[in-house]
């Protein structure tokens, strides 16, 4: 069974893709799976790191939290662009320490940081393990370290290691 | 479109908000990119584009399909998704590019190699 399906959760994610993009009937389903039994395969001849999942309720948790905060930050972002105010508004770099080792969790990191506008993931430093974000409204550099290590790194952290 | 014509009027409002919100979103995006001066700071506009740009235009048009053929449609949400997942990547190969050359020219207002950590390394967490 594991020969067979070496990575259920990207299969699965395969799977329903192909039934999204071709519509749910059971011929298409039947070619779904075969087009993941043989991805999967693929897969396995690059020996990739399986990810390990240890708490799975905390997923959905991470979501709401994300999509609420790139909301914020859009309004935040929008109003200034629109104002075009530079008073008391200052750019600039933070260089945050993390503890999140696991590289699925930092590749997600990455995601949240950078599709949230405000924030950009810049550069990682692996035997630092220090991550530098570049922050478009750095008035307060201890929220931002705050809102990536406590909001963020911390679900991740649960959710991976 | 022809179909346009019999769609419910709240669908047609609810469709028109998501799709204007988006397209707002994205045009702000680009007068941000066009209005701001630094090269760091440039890359922030955009995001709005990519995210919930993208993610409005993706909503209306869920909304109007699953009604117009009158089952539910979602694979617009793979756009989505596909979107957000690779502009790190490009994200991270330009801004690594522009810190390396701010680097060796020795331009101001870029942290070195070795900047000093913004809070606290916290290891009694775990």
């Amino acid at each position: 069974m594991r020969r067979l399906i070496p990575y259920p959760l990207m299969m699965a994610s395969l799977l329903l893709m192909w039934l999204l993009l071709a519509g749910f009937t059971v011929g298409q389903f039947i070619v779904g799976i075969g087009v993941a039994l043989l991805a999967g395969q693929g897969l396995a001849a690059l020996h990739p790191a399986s990810p390990r999942l240890r708490r799975w309720d905390l997923i959905p948790k991470l979501i709401g939290i994300v999509l609420y905060d790139i909301v914020l930050s859009n309004i935040e972002v929008v109003k200034i662009i629109v104002t075009g105010d530079r008073r008391g508004r200052r750019a600039g770099f933070v260089n945050i320490p993390l503890e999140l080792r696991d590289p699925i969790g930092l590749a997600i990191l990455s995601v949240i940081v950078t599709s949230t506008p405000g924030t950009a993931w810049m550069d990682y430093d692996s035997s630092r393990s220090t991550v530098l974000l570049h922050v478009l409204d750095l008035v307060d550099e201890e929220a931002w370290v705050d809102t990536i290590k406590d909001r963020y790194e911390f679900l991740l952290r649960e959710i991976f290691e | 479109m022809s179909h346009a014509a019999d769609l419910p009027v709240w669908v047609a409002v609810l469709v028109s908000a998501f799709l204007l919100l988006g397209a707002f979103l994205t045009l702000v995006g680009s007068i941000g990119f066009y209005r701001f001066k630094s090269f760091y700071e440039r890359i922030h506009a955009p995001t709005l584009g990519t995210s919930w740009g993208t993610a409005s235009i993706v909503i209306s048009s869920m909304i109007l399909f699953t009604v117009l053929q009158s089952r539910p449609v979602f694979h617009e949400i793979l756009i989505g998704i596909f979107v957000t997942v690779t502009t790190p990547v490009t994200l991270m190969l330009l801004g690594r590019a522009t810190l390396y050359r701010d680097r060796s020219e020795g331009n101001p207002g870029v942290p070195p190699m070795d900047a000093p950590l913004s809070g606290r390394r916290d290891t009694e967490r775990r």
